[in-house]
């Protein structure tokens, strides 16, 4: 509405510092080189004069006499009242009226908070919906909005941030803090520049946790929520030592990445994990089919030996019998071994049908 | 108009020289301000000074009075102000480099102090800053630099915070908490703290790699011995017969008939050939 701290309006701090000092013209009637007066018809000021206060009434007596030659660019005549006096003065009245009333009534939205000022003290807080004050120049009201969450996101752009983590690695970390404002008192009248703290704050904290922490734990984000909830708790702490009125909602890890330059490093890590992953798998796999394929044989071995136990003489010979039939079918070389008998063994012509046709030969050298 | 003009001349001007006047002696002084009223050079009033015990609305702040012309007023903030420490560079003890980047956040609490030792709370704040460089750099050197990245920072904080507030009480202020921002590594350490890490990854690499393989190794030589049990279990019933048995199958397998044949000489004494001769 006004500056700062001048309920008077403008010039109004002026007056405590230029001690005794004249104040502009503009509160003292009768003075030269005040502003110039707007109501003035400019075909009758003299150029680069202003409007004394003789002038003004003079204006206007000529405008009361029933109007003399009026200027290209003056005012038309303004209606009378029934005394034949300007209606003027009441309309400027008429206006600081509305605008005084209107100062008394506040409007203040179903998130918002709004602290009184009387003078400069606090007064009291007014809560969402209309409310009345005192006009304009003896209260003030400030309406912010506390209940909906401002966001900080630290760094503001997508830079790079690099942070020490406790074996002095280092980690490109991006995050964001939620906030918002829970005692509007403290948080109007308490810290100079509320909204850099909790930037402040928020760095300083999140620093300290990383620093406690190692690269890894930050990256995998196994720390993630325990670094998030002891940035919260830290800020919080240090917020309340401050006595900022701000409450914490959230901090949010965004992004924990390793330094960009040594990216390639951390991909060859996740490489050899998957190639790991995969031998093991691999080992497994093997490890099934070696037992599947042993309790098949030994079940097989144990299903014929139950059968071999009930005849074991008849079982066994019937077994070498057909075994012996299918391996001797399927060769077509059969050295008989035998006391006396020099073997034979037609190595050329086995080597040339062995080109052909497969064949398996068994000699039996034990006759010499 | 112009009788009420004519008529009333000195009122009128009466009136506007007395609401001249005070307006001119009315000193509003807002709750985050201290007011110190300085009467020819000399502080004689304070209005609404810090005290942490009166909460907003029982302190004075509001309207109060002064003499003009005689009594000057000097407004202090009564907030907390920061003061911010430019990025300097702290050699730990074990001649490692850090680039610090810290704050302090402080209050005036005693304002009459502070007019008459800095004048202005900016004036306070550029004393303090070069106060706060040299106290952050002097007790920072003392440490490691891994308890300058860890739990003892805490007290090292509490130190140059206390050091800082003795400097600080010299112009009426009260330092209520140094905080480092930030602890970065400079230029030329950083880029041998990116081959560091980089060989450190490289050896992790390789570790996990081999560490793959033994499990690998290990898994099978499991299942190997498990296997051998199962066999051992269920052939162990009957050793001859199973010799008996496996020969068979190994027969078989051993003299089938397919391309990759070859020729063997052996012995009817080989141990192999034991059952091909009688069951």
């Amino acid at each position: 509405m006004a500056g700062h701290n001048s309920p008077w309006g403008g010039g109004g701090s002026g007056s405590d510092e230029n001690g005794g000092e004249d104040k502009p013209g503009e509160d003292t009637p009768g003075k030269e080189g005040g502003p110039r007066n707007p109501w003035l018809p400019s075909g009758e000021t003299p150029p680069r004069r202003s409007a004394s206060i003789e002038d003004i009434f003079r204006g206007r007596d000529r405008r009361k006499s029933g109007g003399g030659p009026r200027g290209p660019g003056g005012f038309p005549p303004l209606p009378r009242r029934p005394g034949g006096k300007s209606w003027l003065p009441m309309g400027i009245g008429l206006v600081v009226a509305v605008l005084l009333g209107l100062s008394m009534f506040h409007m203040v939205g179903p998130k918002e908070q709004g602290i009184v000022t009387m003078f400069g003290k606090y007064a009291r807080l007014i809560d969402s919906g209309i409310s009345m004050t005192l006009p304009w120049p003896i209260e003030r009201v400030d309406i912010e909005d506390v209940r909906s969450f401002r966001v900080d996101m630290i760094p503001d752009n997508d830079s790079e941030k690099l942070m020490l983590t406790s074996d002095k690695n280092l980690v490109d970390l991006s995050y964001l803090v939620r906030w918002n404002i829970k005692n509007l008192k403290d948080y109007k009248f308490r810290l100079a520049d509320p909204q850099e703290t909790v930037r402040e704050v928020a760095e300083a904290a999140m620093r300290a946790s990383i620093a406690q922490i190692s690269l890894n734990d930050a990256i995998s984000g196994a720390g993630r929520a325990q670094v998030e909830q002891d940035v919260r708790e830290r800020m919080q702490r240090i917020l309340d030592y401050y006595k900022s009125g701000v409450a914490v909602q959230g901090v949010e890890i965004k992004k924990a990445d390793p330094p960009a330059k040594t990216k390639a490093a951390f991909e060859q890590v996740t490489v050899a994990q998957q190639e790991a992953e995969r031998d093991r798998s691999e080992a497994r796999a093997w490890a099934q089919q070696q037992l599947a394929s042993a309790q098949g044989n030994a079940s097989q071995f144990d299903k014929v030996y139950e059968q071999y136990k009930l005849a074991p003489e008849v079982t066994k010979r019937r077994m070498y019998y057909e075994t012996m039939e299918g391996v001797l079918r399927d060769n077509d070389t059969v050295v008989a071994e035998a006391k006396g008998v020099t073997p034979y063994l037609p190595l050329p012509e086995m080597k040339r049908r062995g080109e052909e046709l497969p064949s398996t030969t068994v000699t039996a050298k034990g006759g010499q | 108009m112009q009788d009420l003009w004519h008529n009333y001349k000195a009122v009128l001007i009466g009136l506007a020289v007395v609401v001249l006047g005070v307006m001119m002696s009315i000193i509003i002084v807002p709750e985050d301000q201290q007011a110190v009223v300085i009467q020819g050079g000399k502080p004689v009033r304070v209005y609404n000074a810090f005290d942490p015990k009166r909460d907003f609305g029982q302190t004075d702040a509001g309207v109060h009075w002064r003499i003009p012309g005689y009594e000057r007023v000097e407004r202090i903030d009564k907030r907390l102000l920061s003061v911010d420490m430019q990025s300097q560079q702290v050699l730990s003890t074990d001649q490692q480099r850090l680039n610090v980047d810290a704050y302090a956040r402080y209050r005036i609490i005693d304002p009459v102090k502070m007019v008459q030792a800095a004048g202005t709370t900016e004036r306070v704040t550029q004393q303090l800053e070069p106060i706060l460089s040299s106290v952050v750099r002097q007790e920072l050197g003392k440490r490691t630099f891994q308890s300058l990245l860890t739990a003892e920072r805490g007290k090292a904080m509490a130190n140059i915070r206390d050091l800082l507030d003795r400097e600080a009480h010299e112009y009426g202020a009260q330092v209520v908490d140094v905080r480092i921002k930030r602890a970065d590594l400079p230029e030329g350490a950083l880029a041998s703290a990116f081959t560091r890490m980089e060989a450190a990854r490289q050896e992790e690499a390789k570790t996990i790699t081999a560490k793959g393989q033994r499990d690998a190794q290990i898994i099978r030589a499991g299942a190997e011995a498990q296997a051998a049990k199962i066999y051992a279990d269920a052939y162990g019933k009957d050793p001859a017969f199973y010799d008996f048995y496996r020969a068979m199958q190994s027969y078989r397998v051993a003299f089938v008939k397919d391309d990759t044949a070859k020729t063997f000489l052996l012995s009817p004494d080989n141990a192999y050939l034991k059952h091909f001769r009688a069951p």
